[in-house]
C-alpha cells in the first residue's frame, strides 16, 4: 500500500492527511512533492497529520527531516499530529522527538502556528 | 513455511525495491512463527527491510545484474536473518552517528542505526565483492510458572 494525502485548509494552516506508508521509493517521494507543492502556492503552515500512516521507514524518517528542513528553510513551520505509538517510539529512538513540533489535538496544533 | 522450531529458506533476488517487500514479508513470517511478541514481530522487519533496502540501494545500487541474497533461519531460541549484496562493501565504522547534533537533520543515515537498534547482534562481514549482514533477535527466556 503507497502513500496518500488529503491537503485541506483550516485557519491559514494547510493540513496534510496523510495515510498508508512512507517509505523508500514511492511514499517518501509522495511526501516530498506535496510538501513542494504546499510551499510552492504560498502556504507556509503546515501540520502532517499522521493519523492513518501504519508504517515508517528510515528514508520516512528521513523524507520526514527533509520535510521540517525545507518548510523551515522557506520561512515557515511544520507541525506534526497524531503520531501512531510505532511513529513516536521511532522519533523518540532517534532523537528527533525534540527536533519536531508535535500535537495529538488538531486545534490546538492550528492555534500553535504564529 | 517456517515452524516453531527449526526451519530455513534463503531467497535470492533483483535489487528492486519490490524484492525489499518480499523480503519483508519473509520476516514477518519467520517473526510470527517463531513466536515473537507482536510488538517485537514490526521492529524485526524493520530492521530486515533496511538491511535489504541497504543491499539493494547502497551494495548493489539498483544494478540489475547484480542479485542480493536473504537468508531466514529460526532455532529453538532466535531468529536469524543474513542479507548479502555484491556492492563495493561497506565499512560500518565510517557511518556517521545520526544521533550526534550535527547529524540530526540529515535526511538520510539512520538505516544501520535502526537494524542495530531493533536487533541483539549486529555483525558485519566483507565478502570481496559485497557485504553480508547477520541480524539476530533472541527469544526472552520463558517466564517460570509461579
Amino acid at each position: 500500500m503507497s502513500m496518500k494525502v488529503a491537503i485541506r485548509q483550516v485557519d491559514g494552516v494547510t493540513i496534510l492527511d496523510l495515510s498508508g506508508r512512507i517509505t523508500l521509493g514511492e511514499g517518501s517521494v509522495t511526501l516530498r512533492d506535496s510538501v513542494h507543492d504546499t510551499l510552492d502556492k504560498g502556504s507556509k503552515n503546515i501540520l502532517l497529520n499522521l493519523a492513518q500512516i501504519s508504517y515508517i521507514d528510515s528514508s520516512g524518517v528521513g523524507e520526514l527531516v527533509s520535510a521540517f528542513t525545507s518548510v523551515k528553510n522557506a520561512g515557515g513551520e511544520l507541525k506534526l499530529l497524531n503520531l501512531t505509538q510505532k511513529v513516536h517510539d521511532l522519533l523518540q529512538i532517534t532523537k528527533l522527538y525534540t527536533v519536531f513540533d508535535i500535537w495529538d489535538n488538531e486545534a490546538t496544533a492550528v492555534g500553535a502556528f504564529n | 513455511m517456517p515452524d516453531s522450531t527449526t526451519s530455513r529458506v534463503s531467497l535470492t533476488l533483483g535489487s528492486t525495491l519490490e524484492s525489499v517487500d518480499t523480503v519483508g514479508r519473509t520476516a514477518e513470517d519467520f517473526a510470527q512463527r517463531a513466536g515473537f511478541d507482536p510488538d517485537t514481530v514490526p521492529n524485526i522487519v524493520m530492521a530486515v527491510r533496511e538491511a535489504a533496502i541497504n543491499a539493494v540501494m547502497h551494495g548493489n545500487a539498483y544494478n540489475p545484474v547484480k542479485r542480493f541474497t536473504a537468508s531466514f533461519q529460526t532455532s529453538s531460541d532466535s531468529l536469524t536473518v543474513r542479507i548479502s549484496d555484491q556492492g563495493p562493501g561497506l565499512d560500518p565504522s565510517s557511518l556517521p552517528d545520526p544521533l550526534a547534533p550535527q547529524n540530526l537533520l540529515r535526511g538520510s543515515g539512520r538505516g544501520i542505526f535502526l537494524i542495530r537498534a531493533f536487533m541483539d547482534e549486529v555483525h558485519f562481514r566483507q565478502l570481496h565483492p559485497g557485504t553480508e549482514l547477520t541480524l539476530i533477535k533472541h527469544r526472552a527466556p520463558a517466564q517460570p510458572a509461579a
